[in-house]
């Protein structure tokens, strides 16, 4: 009994963990380069109502994560433009991008609130699925959950081994330097705000096409304000993004796991778990944190 | 010189460009209604009838100016000194929540005294939960636009949990409210319209964060510690204690716009007393540059689309999220309108 429950307990949140983890890798790529995307939960929203949209129209799952996907990045470019090219204030650009994802999400995704989708379905990996414990946790999630973890180590590798990375990183630290150096900036901005609004609309997609299989008004609940937070727990590192990412799937996870087993504690107190544990890792973790923030970023973290 | 540096650099033909923004963003909206098939024109007719068509209309805009203000200097009084508070909606929730307990457990209270027992305990709710953030930051340096956002929602589910559990009324079925008031703890309504007493607050909130901030030694203090913690640091300002203390009556005010729906509007707690007012004050204390006397201003004109915007959705059979296109697009043109590119 014991061991089902952590087993279904870890099993959750290796799949509860995916959305976030997309949305954090994403919210890592745009703030290495200096720029705050608070926007990026409304990102997360049009690509789970966008994804959703073509799902059920098309019944065309791959068709729905890409829509979904470029979706994400298109409004991202929203706020690229008013923040790199118009020099505007990025905490209210990123809350203006919610506000207009949240209501033309619940504008054009009202007639599908009650749809059902085919969408992502577990795919148990061959032979390690049949692992005993591991098998179960790690092995038998939906195709998207393993592209998430492999995404790890290949936005590290993007950012710490490659020459664009080394570019995006001088960026967010002071972008007089690669400016002075010869490169363009805002190229260099404009892309990594827009594969972080793209990591966010995949995030998104997952939500809605393997996670729920449903699309509800507001359905990201915070996920996108997560997942700056976690952004700022890991240090703006992909590997440690991932760290974070699991103890919010792992909050998801036990919350819905007691709610199943009947707990008698209220399940809207269950529910804050996942955002006060935010707020507790946080803290735990927050002595080297202000060395590693790109200092690019110093503006958007103070008054403007 | 003083009241030009306490107005922030507010550029006074920005009046003129919020109106052209304002046009850009209506009609961009009115195209996107098109391609959904809706007609834009009774829309906007809904709008402007629902908002400033009779003097109902334009009560129920003042009825939304009043959270919309003091949501507003819930993220203007930590502006000041260089703080960024996202938490409005939490910190609304919490000071709704704090006014509840007392006015649902004094019930034999009389109306003179309940009122400011109400005022004291939504700000004091609101206070408490930026204090959280405020404390957060001075004693552990943790950024308080995250924890204040991350706060929205656990403020929202305890209210949620309370009317969900312990405060529900026996007699509501299913319905997740509380008892409703008594009448000693309803505040006070203006010439027979829904405006009431909190319209006092509000303004009496602006006119006293002016007054303090452009007036007083506070004040003077706040605008170093804004301008330059480190200068501020260095002749002897608590600096920390600042940051805490506008925390918290950010989140007083808030608290009370909490208050303020509860003991007001709807006469008990119940959940969705805010339909994101917390945010909308944000962004209406931003468009006035962190002014508080703007921000009236700023709050009227959202408070006119969100009520038009009401209207337009029922009229034109909309959901009632579709109005926040219409401010997002409205923040987007004014934030477009920005031109303090740094060079590179």
């Amino acid at each position: 009994m014991a061991l089902a429950f952590v087993l279904a307990v870890l099993t959750g949140a290796v799949r509860s963990a995916v959305s976030v983890l997309f949305a954090t890798l994403g919210e890592v790529i745009a703030e290495r380069a200096g720029v705050l995307n608070l926007g990026v939960e409304g990102c997360m929203l049009v690509g789970a109502c966008g994804g959703f949209i073509v799902g059920v129209e098309t019944d065309n799952t791959l068709l729905a994560i890409v829509v979904g996907t470029l979706l994400g990045g298109v409004v991202s470019l929203i706020h690229a433009y008013l923040t790199i090219s118009r020099g505007a204030n990025q905490v209210a650009s990123g809350l203006a991008l919610l506000f207009f994802c949240l209501g033309l999400t619940a504008l054009i995704g009202a007639p599908y609130v009650s749809k059902n989708v085919t969408g992502l379905n577990p795919v148990p990996v061959p032979l390690l699925s049949e692992l005993p414990y591991l098998g179960p946790i790690l092995f038998r999630h939906d195709l998207l959950s393993y592209a998430a973890y492999l995404l790890c180590p290949v936005v590290w590798f993007v950012l710490f081994r490659t020459r664009w990375g080394l570019i995006v990183r001088a960026v967010g630290e002071d972008a007089r330097v690669p400016f002075a150096a010869g490169w363009k900036v805002r190229p260099v901005q404009y892309a990594a705000v827009f594969i972080g609004g793209l990591l966010g609309g995949l995030g998104g997609a997952h939500l809605s096409l393997a996670y729920t299989h449903s699309w509800v008004e507001g359905m990201t609940n915070g996920r996108g304000f997560i997942a700056v937070a976690l952004v700022i727990f890991s240090t703006w590192h992909p590997i440690r993004a991932l760290g974070g990412a699991l103890v919010f799937g792992g909050a998801i996870a036990l919350q819905l796991q007691l709610q199943g087993l009947g707990v008698p504690v209220s399940p809207f107190v269950l529910n804050m778990a996942p955002y006060i544990l935010t707020i507790v890792v946080l803290l735990l973790t927050s002595r080297n944190r202000r060395f590693s923030m790109p200092q690019g970023l110093r503006l958007s973290f103070q008054g403007s | 010189m003083a009241a030009s540096s306490l107005l922030g650099g507010f550029d006074w033909r920005a009046p003129l460009g919020v109106g052209r923004s304002l046009l850009l963003a209506f009609a961009t909206f009115a195209l996107l209604l098109l391609l959904l098939g809706k007609n834009p024109l009774s829309a906007y007719a809904a709008i402007f009838s629902g908002a400033l068509g009779s003097g109902y209309s334009i009560g129920e805009v003042l009825v939304k100016l009043i959270p919309f203000v003091l949501c507003a200097l819930a993220a203007t009084v930590p502006a000041r000194v260089g703080l960024v508070n996202v938490g409005g909606e939490g910190q609304l929730y919490m000071g709704a929540w704090l006014a509840s307990f007392a006015a649902l457990n004094l019930t034999s209270l009389p109306a003179w005294l309940m009122i400011p027992v109400l005022i004291v305990t939504g700000f004091a709710g609101g206070a408490g939960w930026a204090g959280i953030c405020g404390f957060l930051r001075v004693k552990a340096g943790l950024n308080e636009t995250i924890s204040s956002l991350l706060l929205n929602y656990v403020g929202t589910l305890v209210v949620d949990h309370f009317v969900h559990g312990p405060w529900k009324q026996q007699s509501a079925q299913g319905w997740p409210f509380t008892a409703p008031f008594v009448d000693a703890a309803r505040l006070p309504t203006f010439l027979g319209s829904r405006v009431h007493l909190g319209i006092v607050l509000a303004l009496g909130g602006v006119a006293l964060t002016y007054f303090v901030l452009r007036w007083t030694r506070w004040g003077f203090e706040v605008r170093i510690v804004g301008g330059n913690p480190e200068a501020a640091r260095r002749s002897g300002i608590p600096v920390g204690r600042y940051l805490l203390v506008a925390m918290a009556i950010g989140g007083g005010m808030a608290g009370l716009a909490g208050m303020c729906e509860v003991s007001a509007i709807q006469g008990r707690l119940r959940p969705g007393i805010s339909n994101g007012y917390g945010y909308i004050g944000f962004l209406a204390s931003w468009l006035a540059n962190h002014n508080p006397l703007w921000t009236v201003a700023t709050s009227a004109l959202l408070a006119i689309i969100v009520v038009g915007g009401d209207v337009m959705q029922v009229n034109v059979n909309l959901p009632s999220a579709s109005i926040d296109i219409l401010t997002g697009l409205l923040l987007f043109f004014i934030l477009g309108r920005s031109r303090k590119v740094v060079a590179a």
